[in-house]
């Protein structure tokens, strides 16, 4: 059995999200197969070698790999299928892209975002926004599957695989890139960041908002988000808003800093891999979904995190 | 230019799931359904392009049980010209619609198809990409903005960390993200014409489509609950905890 | 310029007063072979979504109107089998004897409902008889004519930003004439409440009163589930001076109705009808039948209690109020969706027949004079005096009203008054605290967990559907008289003191509001008014 994920990559090395896809297939068990498809592209795949768990990296190079857009490299796998039994990409928005287009092309179900690994043909995956949870059997020959990065850790390095060169297929010519624009600002946006710091009513005006936690989100590489209450009081726009009305959220770390816990607000961040809480209440409903919890003043606690963490 | 909308039923946004308590699935008897919100999405677009004066038509699809009506009725509301029903009690999934649609894309020709980039029930975000695996057509998911002119199309896409801007040769499939519009609210007079406009039924197997699932589901849960975890005595514990036990910073 | 469209018949509020006036229209225009149109507005997100009650029913004016709807496949499934009557001390009960219970608390031939599928599957009735059935569409405005009658209601703005002002979404309403418009948005409702003052339908009669239901459903384990019990309570934890008394409905699949009523009279502004609910269901009584068992939904809604001698005048020129938008439950029967079908068949006749007299915005005499003759006057004149009496304390209200219904089968001589129910709090420092227990989480909640269990929403750029006359008084008069009783009496935590560096302040929450009207009843000086939101907003009760 031999198992194919699609990297994902910027042609000089691998994402993230490659590692943790790589876990996924080490546990449905077998070889697993690395296909790197671009353009210049031997950086990804000498990254890619070195994963720990790799059998082997295919290099697949072309003008028309460049951009990694869905027809072609869908194509690509499709041409390079046979002998695989299970066919993996991460759940981002590059492997959601292309994906089912394999799936279709080779006439079978796609198994999207599991998050846990329960045999080689079942599989656990989130349904109606994680509020429950799946679990499915395939009963197709090759298991096309999308993989929720959060839920597999990331393959550590210390392999040494083989990268073998593949011949490239023709270009379709459906579609070409125009332009990529990737956002700039120094503060990732809510929904696509790791670290989220969000503060609540406890704050108490929109200048303490800002002048506390903006600093600690600069130390962190952070997101800002705010509960529903913050943003009722005024302290900062709706757009800040985590919360079942507002935005899901999922990052590495959740800070948060003066947030009660109202489940309105539990519902738009429980998934977070890591919780933190900071509050003055030992009750507030915050602490019994926290990973850490710290009972303090914040007034005095996040001034001294953000020194902390210089 | 002919612009085909899928849209699905699913339990309405606001209701809270539950899942059954014997584990075979989510509860929706006799809940509250509407139209998948990504959906409504893709509706409200194709009405634009149509107002625009771009696209000429706007069909409105939707596969599963009789019930689907409503959906096709809510999005006639917002503007689609007719309707067509694709009805079976089968359980669909996403494979067996895309193979649904290309037969009416067979039918009906349009130039675009647009899609929600997926529904709010199974969370699949498959649909329109087997569709456009199966016309052979290049795909734009996660849109932003969708502009239309002759022979292609420019689509700027939502991708992890920023905009991705593609051109497809249509025909094509666009899928769409939260923010590429704000769907209007469907107006009264609307309503009422919209329970006048043509709503066409056809079964899968007229379509010629095996419509049978592919994957079984085993079993439904909860998600596992989140419990408390410990509680630090001060900042200086906090920062070790992070950086070297659960290391995320 | 808002866009208009004419009916024959308007009804606002697609409950079951409204249904079964939609659903008579139809029927009497199909026995005649006439046509008449028929339109009815919601402003729940689908019929049944803002339907909120026990609910044991009579089954009586339903037969009248759909005399089959057993084989119609009406959600009417549990018959009741045992009634229950239980006074609560704190830690135990005592169960009266049948015997000794008057006849309107006896629910043989009735049945345990989800009044919301009820309200669904009556929809689904009308909508096939040919009545324009439009969800999602809130009456926000009554609409007159020259000569001074009701000509129809406006639909709300939708797309209005905070401020009040088009966003981009902007969707004007619109406006729907007709020759005749029933008003049946349930108890309070905020066009009726404009209508009573404009036609003076209150002269005469006693102030409504009103209490506030709370309500709960649980999927309980099959062992503890009894199918067809009704189990009504009263005592704990209400004091003896205080209006309330619990119910425990089990229905079928293994669910029970679970909820609390108190009178909104209560004097005690430290009083929180919504804790009170919470500890109620850990009485050894209650808890026996929930324990082990997971809460699915909730919600709250008030409900008028008045009786007879509070209902307004029914009809001014063009319409008529009908259902507990005139305050037509039966409070010692504790139901009201049996009154609600019946008014609305009798306003529906009238109108039926004035407009086969090419008649339109007059008054509907024929309604009024109808009820009075009808078996729905005498059983809500039988019962006429309980909550006035219940003002004298549950024992001596209890005993009185006994006396009243089994020796005199109602007809005593007498009929005792009803007053206003804002008028009843006490100032704070006259009365003491109430300490109630915090939540476990497991069959106690707090206020927040559960509105998210009534699936509402509101659009949070819009204009405040919770208006203050004057924006000063929350602090003035209510925080420093009554300790914001609003904080408390609010089953959906929409109020909040918050103290902020420059005083306290009342923050509304109002997307949290299920829309159960408490606010604008009990509110002392009467400074809130509750208008419509966004059609379709507010919670999505799923058959409650």
């Amino acid at each position: 059995m031999a198992i194919l994920v699609i990297a994902e990559h910027d042609n000089q090395s691998i994402k993230a999200a490659t590692l943790n896809t790589v876990t996924a297939a080490a546990a449905i068990g077998g070889d697993i197969h690395v296909l790197v498809a671009g353009q210049g592209c031997e950086g990804a795949c000498n990254a890619a070698a070195k994963l720990a768990g790799v059998a082997k990296v295919l290099c697949a190079a072309a003008p028309h790999y460049e951009a990694q857009l869905a027809e072609n490299v869908a194509a690509l796998v499709v041409a390079n299928a046979p002998g695989y039994s299970h066919i993996l990409a991460p759940a981002t928005s590059y492997g959601k892209n292309v994906m089912p287009r394999v799936a279709a092309l080779l006439d079978v179900a796609q198994i999207s975002d599991i998050v846990a690994v329960e045999a080689a043909d079942t599989f656990v995956r989130p349904i109606y926004a994680g509020n429950a949870m799946a679990t499915v059997k395939s009963a197709d020959a090759v298991k096309a599957i999308t993989v929720r990065t959060t839920a597999f850790e990331a393959a550590a390095e210390g392999g040494s695989a083989a990268v073998e060169n593949l011949a490239a297929g023709a270009d379709l010519g459906l579609s070409k890139l125009v332009g990529r624009e990737l956002t700039k600002s120094e503060r990732p946006e809510l929904g696509a960041a790791k670290i989220i710091v969000s503060g609540g009513r406890g704050l108490g005006s929109g200048e303490n908002y800002h002048a506390l936690l903006e600093p600690l989100a600069d130390k962190l590489g952070a997101a800002l988000g705010a509960s529903r209450a913050a943003v009722d009081a005024g302290f900062v726009p709706n757009d800040y808003q985590v919360g079942q009305t507002g935005k899901i959220v999922a990052p590495q770390v959740y800070l948060a800093v003066g947030i009660s816990g109202a489940i309105q607000h539990l519902a738009g961040m429980k998934d977070s891999k890591v919780i933190v809480a900071i509050n003055k209440d030992p009750e507030a409903p915050i602490f019994q979904v926290a990973d850490y919890g710290l009972v303090a003043d914040l007034f005095a606690a996040v001034p001294e995190l953000t020194a902390a963490l210089s | 230019m002919k612009i085909l909308v899928p849209v699905k039923r699913v339990l309405d946004y606001n209701v809270k799931v539950r899942v059954k308590a014997d584990g075979t699935g989510v509860d929706l008897s006799n809940l509250k359904m509407a139209m998948n919100p990504f959906d409504e999405i893709a509706v409200e677009e194709a009405v634009r392009l149509k107002e625009a004066g771009v696209a000429t038509e706007v069909v409105a699809v939707s596969c599963g049980v009789a019930a689907c009506q409503e959906t096709l009725r809510a999005a006639m509301a917002i503007g689609a010209d007719r309707g067509i029903l694709v009805e079976t009690d089968v359980e669909l999934q996403p494979l067996a619609v895309a193979k649904l649609l290309k037969a009416l894309c067979d039918k009906e020709a349009p130039q675009v198809v647009i899609c929600g980039k997926q529904a709010i029930d199974d969370d699949a975000n498959q649909t329109g990409q087997m569709l456009a695996a199966l016309m052979g057509w290049p795909q734009a998911t996660f849109a932003s903005k969708v502009t239309l002119a002759g022979e292609s199309t420019t689509v700027t896409r939502e991708i992890d960390g920023g905009l991705e801007t593609i051109e497809l040769k249509l025909p094509a499939v666009v899928t769409t993200d939260l923010r590429l519009n704000e769907p209007r609210y469907a107006t009264l007079p609307n309503i009422m014409k919209a329970k006048k406009k043509p709503l066409d039924t056809v079964k899968p197997d007229e379509l010629g489509v095996d419509v049978a699932p592919r994957l079984a589901t085993l079993k439904v849960a909860e998600p596992p609950k989140r419990s408390a975890g410990v509680r630090v005595a001060d900042v200086a514990q906090l920062v070790d905890k992070l950086k070297n036990e659960a290391k995320v910073i | 310029m808002r866009e208009s469209m004419e009916f024959d018949v308007l009804i606002v509020g697609g409950g079951p007063a409204g249904l079964a006036a939609a659903i008579r229209l139809k029927q009497l225009a199909q026995d005649k072979g006439t046509d008449v149109s028929v339109c009815l507005i919601e402003k729940g997100a689908e019929i049944g979504a803002h339907i909120l009650s026990g609910a044991v029913m009579d089954p009586r004016a339903l037969s009248e109107l759909i005399p089959d709807w057993q084989e119609q496949g009406a959600p009417i499934k549990t018959a009741v089998t045992e009634d229950r009557v239980i006074f609560l001390s704190e830690t135990g009960g005592r169960q009266i004897p049948n015997a000794l219970l008057p006849d309107s608390f006896h629910n043989d031939g009735n049945y345990i409902v989800r009044l919301g599928n009820v309200a669904k599957w009556l929809g689904e009735q009308a909508e096939a008889l040919g009545v324009e059935v439009y969800p999602g569409f809130a009456g926000a405005e009554v609409l007159f004519d020259e000569a001074g009658a009701v000509k129809g209601v406006a639909t709300g703005d939708m797309g209005l930003t905070r401020e009040g002002e088009p966003g981009p979404n902007y969707q004007p309403g619109m406006e729907l004439h007709a020759k005749y418009t029933l008003f049946a948005e349930g108890c309070r409702g905020h066009l009726g409440k404009q209508l009573e003052a404009k036609y003076k339908l209150r002269e005469g009669v006693d102030p409504q009163t009103y209490g506030i239901g709370i309500k709960e459903l649980w999927e309980v384990p099959a062992e503890r589930h009894v199918p067809g019990l009704v189990v009504h309570t009263a005592g704990w934890p209400m004091d003896s001076a205080t209006y309330g008394g619990g119910f425990v409905y089990h229905l079928e699949d293994n669910l029970v109705s679970i909820g609390f009523v108190v009178g909104l009279n209560y004097t005690n502004p430290h009083l929180s009808p919504f804790e009170e609910m919470q500890r109620y269901k850990t009485h050894p009584e209650i808890r026996k039948y929930i324990e082990g068992g997971k809460r699915l939904a909730y919600g709250a809604r008030a409900i008028a209690a008045g009786g007879l001698q509070s209902q307004p005048k029914l009809v001014f020129p063009g319409g008529a109020l009908i259902g507990d938008d005139a305050g037509f439950l039966n409070a010692a029967r504790i139901k009201g969706s049996h009154a609600a079908i019946k008014s609305g068949m009798l306003a529906a006749e009238a109108a039926f027949d004035a407009l086969g007299a090419e008649r339109s915005r007059d008054e509907l005499a024929a309604f009024p004079e109808a009820f009075r003759t009808s078996w729905l006057h005498a059983e809500l004149h039988k019962t006429r005096n309980f909550k006035p009496y219940m003002k004298k304390g549950l024992w001596m209200g209890s005993l009185l009203f006994g006396i009243d219904q089994n020796l005199f089968g109602g007809k005593v001589p007498w009929t005792l008054h009803n007053s206003a129910d804002h008028t009843a709090l006490k100032p704070a420092a006259e009365c003491e605290k109430i300490a109630y227990p915090k939540p476990d989480g497991v069959l106690t909640f707090d206020r927040l967990s559960s509105v998210f269990l009534s699936n509402t929403n509101h659009e949070e750029e819009q204009p405040c559907h919770l208006q203050l006359k004057d924006a000063g008084v929350p602090i003035s008069v209510n925080l420093a008289q009554h300790d914001a009783p609003e904080q408390r009496y609010c089953p959906a935590g929409v109020y909040e003191i918050v103290q902020e560096e420059a005083g306290p302040r009342l923050q509304i929450n109002a997307q949290n509001c299920v829309h159960c009207k408490t606010c604008d009843i009990k509110d002392p000086t009467q400074n809130i008014n509750w208008v419509v939101p966004q059609g379709g907003e507010g919670p999505i009760y799923q058959g409650m």
